[in-house]
């Protein structure tokens, strides 16, 4: 539904996204990582063709970006980023005057705004002028206005930015509900919203795409996905790892501090190997009871650290 | 065009929203009489005419004009709604159109507001209708082209007050260029060609022979072919923000 080709985007001498190239398909949640600074929004807003790109095209619903601004807008519902609204209307009149442009007359008006009241539970400030509103409300107040023609595409820059861990919680949700049968672009840099979420993410730093892929491949990139970590107790640590690394799937052992008497290693995989059922084995075979056996899944803060940090090139 | 009356009445609502257009209405009001009766000299004149009321609209303009319309693109851009504006399907020509239009009408409102100054003529006296209308109409036309201005410096600016003073800067000299004085002074610093272009534009000329009764196309079209000029660079400082 989203065709992105060799975006890019210069304010003068910076380059702020070069060459972004990316599709996303109906029914995929696609997170878009990436430190401060790296591209996000500038890359939402050329989408949303709120800025104009540089070098490059994108297409949505296969109009284009360059050619059919207006057609590309129709067919996406945005959230800026902090939520930016007409704080001297009301709620109610605000929702109007959107449901307004984008085509809506009486009933239907009427219908389409009590619907977005339901999903965002605006109901109980709907006569408040939004500067009176708490950045919950605000927030909800913005992602209401991005619904009510029922987009099939959804652009959200940084929804859950500011939001307690409810609310927070109460978009998430509201995100995975609509994630099959549309498709959804969010920003974000809190990482375990890729997870809630995102059935893909993509990393981009200073500008670029590093990653694409789904939160598993991104966390299969971690050095500890696979790992396990065991807890044994009355175990001689060296032993222990002089053991283990005779196994063939393991690579190398971690000895990790811990309390007296106990040992705690961390046994990493060969590449592309698994680890556990020949831990399990020999545990088994050794007739010993780990107090903690840890399968990790992989870490995704790592895997951003990795990614994006500058390595100076 | 629906869209530029949808983004209208969204800023009609904004004036309204807030005390600012009622202070804003009892100010020019108020300063609208005090103009015509004390500096106009209304009674002295022992004439049932409006001309001591139309002769000060220029200089009031001057001052509303520009604290009306300095909102209109700075505030957008400084609290980033324009983010939410322009990702609606809207144009941005609509855009300006409707916004500017709401200036307009509400300046229309404080002249319709005005209708006790038309009373107190028809109680002294027997007045020109047609005058009155006139007057009225040249009004309203030239309180376009202030708007007009003061909506394309309100592009170029975030900070409404930056907005403001480049707007009254470009309004003095588009005033000032229909009084002599100020062309002779420009005549020292440039050729007589550019200054007798300046002098086209001045906007003091062509009110004058409207207050009078006078409507000849040629003011009126020099009304709206500045508003549509100065519209015209309103959107072209809009796309070229995009693009930058």
């Amino acid at each position: 539904m989203i065709e992105v080709k060799g975006l890019t985007k210069h304010f003068g001498p910076i380059k702020a996204v070069r060459e972004v190239s990316f599709s996303v398909r109906k029914g995929e949640v696609l997170g878009f990582l990436g430190p401060n600074g790296a591209g996000k929004s500038t890359t939402m807003k050329m989408l949303t063709c709120f800025i104009a790109p540089t070098a490059g095209t994108a297409s949505v619903k296969g109009f284009s970006i360059l050619e059919q601004p207006i057609r590309v807008r129709e067919q996406i519902g945005y959230l800026p980023e902090s939520a930016p609204l007409y704080e001297d209307m009301t709620v109610e009149a605000f929702l109007r005057f959107v449901a307004r442009v984008r085509g809506f007359q009486g009933k239907e008006t009427d219908s389409r705004v009590a619907r977005v009241y339901e999903i965002c539970q605006l109901k109980p400030v709907r006569h408040q002028p939004i500067h009176t509103l708490s950045k919950g409300f605000r927030q909800r107040v913005c992602f209401a206005q991005a619904l009510l023609h029922d987009p099939e595409i959804l652009i959200l820059d940084e929804p859950t930015d500011g939001l307690d861990p409810n609310q927070k919680h109460a978009v998430r949700e509201l995100i995975n509900s609509m994630g099959r049968d549309k498709c959804i672009i969010l920003s974000t840099h809190i990482l375990e919203e890729v997870d809630a979420v995102c059935t893909r993410a993509i990393i981009i730093s200073e500008g670029q795409v590093k990653f694409d892929g789904s939160p598993e491949e991104l966390r299969g990139r971690s050095e500890t996905h696979g790992s396990v970590l065991l807890t044994l107790a009355g175990g001689n640590g060296d032993g222990l790892r002089s053991s283990l690394k005779g196994l063939a799937s393991v690579k190398r052992i971690e000895l990790l501090p811990s309390a007296q008497g106990k040992a705690r290693l961390r046994c990493f995989p060969e590449p592309g190997k698994d680890i556990t059922v020949e831990l399990a084995t020999w545990l088994r075979d050794k007739q010993l009871a780990p107090e903690e056996y840890v399968v990790e899944r992989g870490r995704l803060d790592e895997v951003f650290r990795s990614i994006t940090r500058s390595n100076g090139a | 065009m629906k869209q530029a009356a949808n983004v209208l009445r969204r800023e009609i609502y904004g004036y309204f929203a807030s005390p600012v257009a009622y202070i804003f209405l009892i100010i020019f009001l108020m300063l609208a009489g005090y103009l015509t009766f004390v500096e106009g000299e209304f009674y002295e004149g022992r004439q049932a005419s409006l001309l001591p009321f139309f002769y000060f609209h220029p200089i009031l303009y001057l001052l509303f004009g520009p604290a009306l319309s300095m909102r209109l693109w700075s505030e957008e851009r400084k609290s980033g709604t324009i983010q939410l504006l322009l990702s609606l399907p809207i144009t941005i020509f609509d855009a300006v159109l409707g916004k500017f239009l709401a200036a307009w009408i509400f300046v229309g409102v404080g002249l319709l507001l005005t209708f006790p100054m038309v009373l107190t003529v028809v109680y002294l006296g027997s007045p020109d209708y047609w005058a009155i209308f006139c007057g009225y109409l040249g009004s309203f036309l030239m309180a376009g082209v202030y708007l007009a201005i003061g909506s394309f410096t309100s592009a170029l600016t975030k900070n409404q007050v930056v907005s403001f003073v480049i707007a009254i800067l470009l309004s003095l000299v588009l005033f000032l260029a229909g009084f002599p004085n100020f062309t002779r002074q420009l005549e020292s610093m440039l050729p007589l060609s550019a200054v007798n272009f300046i002098a086209s534009f001045g906007f003091f000329t062509h009110f004058l022979s409207i207050m009078r009764g006078v409507i000849d196309l040629g003011d009126v079209f020099y009304y709206f072919s500045v508003m549509g000029l100065m519209l015209f660079a309103n959107v072209l400082v809009l796309e070229a923000r995009k693009a930058a």
